[in-house]
């Protein structure tokens, strides 16, 4: 019999364990270790920061789910890895740290034959003085990057709105946190949402609402842009963007490295290298993502985490991450398999990867700044590579170590995703929008580095409808409900 | 003249000077519930497209 062990259970964790007890049956084991004791449906967060929904419609236990597909459930973090065994066994293990189950703070040391590394990001709030400290959020600003965070900024914005009606007008600012942020998506959806939620109390004029982004320009996203096929033309997605951002009176600052938060006031670095400062009453800021400061020592003891782990965190796999200027950058540097270089019973999927470089131009401040949206590997992307890892170990169990991997290049599939601009079933809006593929191939095509036929994107209801159908469909999914294998990720 | 509802905002601040505004049937068609069910129907199959050539 062997043995999986998943880290993590999020989007990636969850669809690679959940397939793999499905393919390997009873015959094996498989294992997850999460610190959460609830699933997450992260993209709905946005409407639980606005009040829209409650934390419970967004999350649901992990444990009867998990007995429920024969899946080992330890709701632990993993804090370091020995790929190698220890000084008296050659059996690789994770220790672990339980934060529950009756267990929290005991630690254990789980044995595996092989590992997919899926933890997701740490939350690095501390890479900006105030907006928190290492996970943990700060005072100053809200985010809804967890069902709790979301629910906090849902209290805060009633806050705000209720100072607007007493005639106090306030300022709203949103955005990224740090000059490395990825995930402007998820404050693009939440700058919207908010000035949906305004603009339906009637309040529209009390409040001046800002955007404040790393991406150096409109509609980044951390893909380097995209350019679409919309009625007919094919555009940037900076008109696109910049478009409804006028349309809705929503103004903007871009290229922005968030330096400081302090009580009401950020101060930040522009790419030209200027400084500015920005007062607001309420505001949403994404941190940056690291890993999770995962370990990892040789049988002998000795750290080995620079072998295994990129400096950012990120577990290495199969990418080329031989440093490069952007001009030689390709699609073939992004990993296919998601296997680590060194040791082959270990894949990574998700946001635990390291990706090989940006996807976005690089850019940096004249004094040295970084300033750069780094590469988004969440949502679909996320679940196409836990599954695909997931297969792939599922052969190595079954047919031995020869069998070949799958392959799932973030430069070979497309993304489909629906941003919310408000919610409503009938005067909600979304931005339904598909790349393909995520990484720009310019070998391929040459023109915009994706294909336009399959690139597009549009506003409106029916993108609304969509995501707010996917929220049901997902977490459907996720539950292991009848035929939920034949939804896609 | 009254100002147009959609080009209110060209005034307000100069980033919105450049930019593309959709007009009053722009808008309407955008919550307009019969040409949206039509483009459910069409993003649906767009998104499928692209989904199954992911996998």
């Amino acid at each position: 019999m062997a043995r999986l062990l998943v880290l993590g259970g999020g989007v990636a964790g969850h669809t690679a364990a959940t397939f793999a007890a499905d393919w390997l049956g009873r015959d094996h084991e498989v294992v997850v270790v999460t610190p959460n004791a609830k699933w997450n449906w992260i993209p709905s967060n946005i409407w639980v920061g606005v009040g829209q929904m409650s934390k419970e419609e967004v999350t649901f236990d992990l444990d009867p789910v998990y007995k429920k597909a024969g899946i080992t459930y330890k709701q632990a973090k993993a804090v370091s890895l020995n790929p190698e065994g220890s000084g008296s066994s050659d059996k690789p293990y994770v220790t672990v740290e339980y934060t529950g189950q009756g267990k929290a703070g005991n630690s254990e040391e789980v044995t595996y034959d092989y590992l997919i590394n899926a933890t997701g990001p740490k939350l690095n709030f501390g890479a900006t003085p105030g907006l928190g400290e290492g996970s943990q959020l700060g005072e100053h600003t809200v985010s809804v990057c967890t069902a709790d965070h979301a629910q906090h900024a849902a209290d805060e914005l009633t806050k705000v709105l209720d100072k607007m009606r007493k005639g106090e007008r306030q300022k709203i600012l949103i955005g990224t946190g740090h000059g490395m942020c990825t995930c402007q998506g998820a404050a693009f959806e939440y700058i919207f949402n908010v000035e949906h939620e305004i603009r339906k109390a009637g309040l529209r004029d009390m409040a001046d609402i800002k955007w404040i982004s790393n991406e150096s320009f409109m509609g980044d996203f951390g893909m380097g842009g995209l350019h679409m096929k919309v009625g007919g033309y094919v555009v940037s997605s900076r008109i696109f963007t910049e478009s409804l951002f006028a349309e809705r009176g929503v103004n903007y600052i871009t290229g922005a490295h968030v330096n400081k938060v302090e009580k009401g006031k950020v101060s930040y670095e522009l790419l030209d290298g200027s400084m500015g400062e920005e007062t607001f009453d309420f505001s949403m800021l994404i941190p940056p993502f690291a890993g999770v400061g995962l370990k990892a020592y040789n049988k002998a003891g000795e750290d080995i985490t620079d072998t295994v782990f990129a400096p950012n965190g990120f577990m290495k796999v199969d990418a080329n991450y031989t440093p490069k200027p952007y001009e030689e950058w390709k699609a073939s540097d992004w990993p296919l398999t998601y296997q680590n270089p060194t040791y082959k019973n270990i894949f990574a999927a998700g946001i635990a990867f390291a990706p090989p470089h940006l996807i976005s131009k690089p850019a940096k401040s004249p004094n040295g700044t970084v300033i750069n949206p780094t590469p988004p590997r969440t949502g679909m992307p996320s679940g196409i590579i836990g599954k695909a890892v997931a297969h792939s170990v599922c052969d190595l169990i079954k047919n031995g170590e020869g069998a070949p991997l799958h392959e799932a290049s973030m430069a070979h599939m497309g993304a489909a995703c629906v941003a919310s601009a408000g919610k409503g079933w009938l005067d909600g809006t979304a931005a339904a929008m598909t790349v393909y593929p995520v990484v720009q191939d310019f070998e391929k095509y040459p023109g915009t580095g994706r294909d336009t036929d399959y690139t597009f994107g549009e506003i409106g209801l029916a993108g609304h409808w969509i995501k707010h159908i996917l929220h049901y469909l997902f977490i459907y999914k996720a539950k292991l409900k009848p035929f939920w294998k034949i939804i896609p990720e | 003249m009254a100002i147009k509802p959609e080009e209110f905002n060209f005034a307000k601040h100069d980033q919105f000077n450049n930019a593309m505004i959709p007009g009053k049937f722009a808008r309407a068609l955008r919550t307009c519930k019969i040409w949206q069910f039509i483009r459910f129907i069409v993003l649906n199959i767009k998104m499928l497209i692209v989904v199954s050539k992911s996998h």
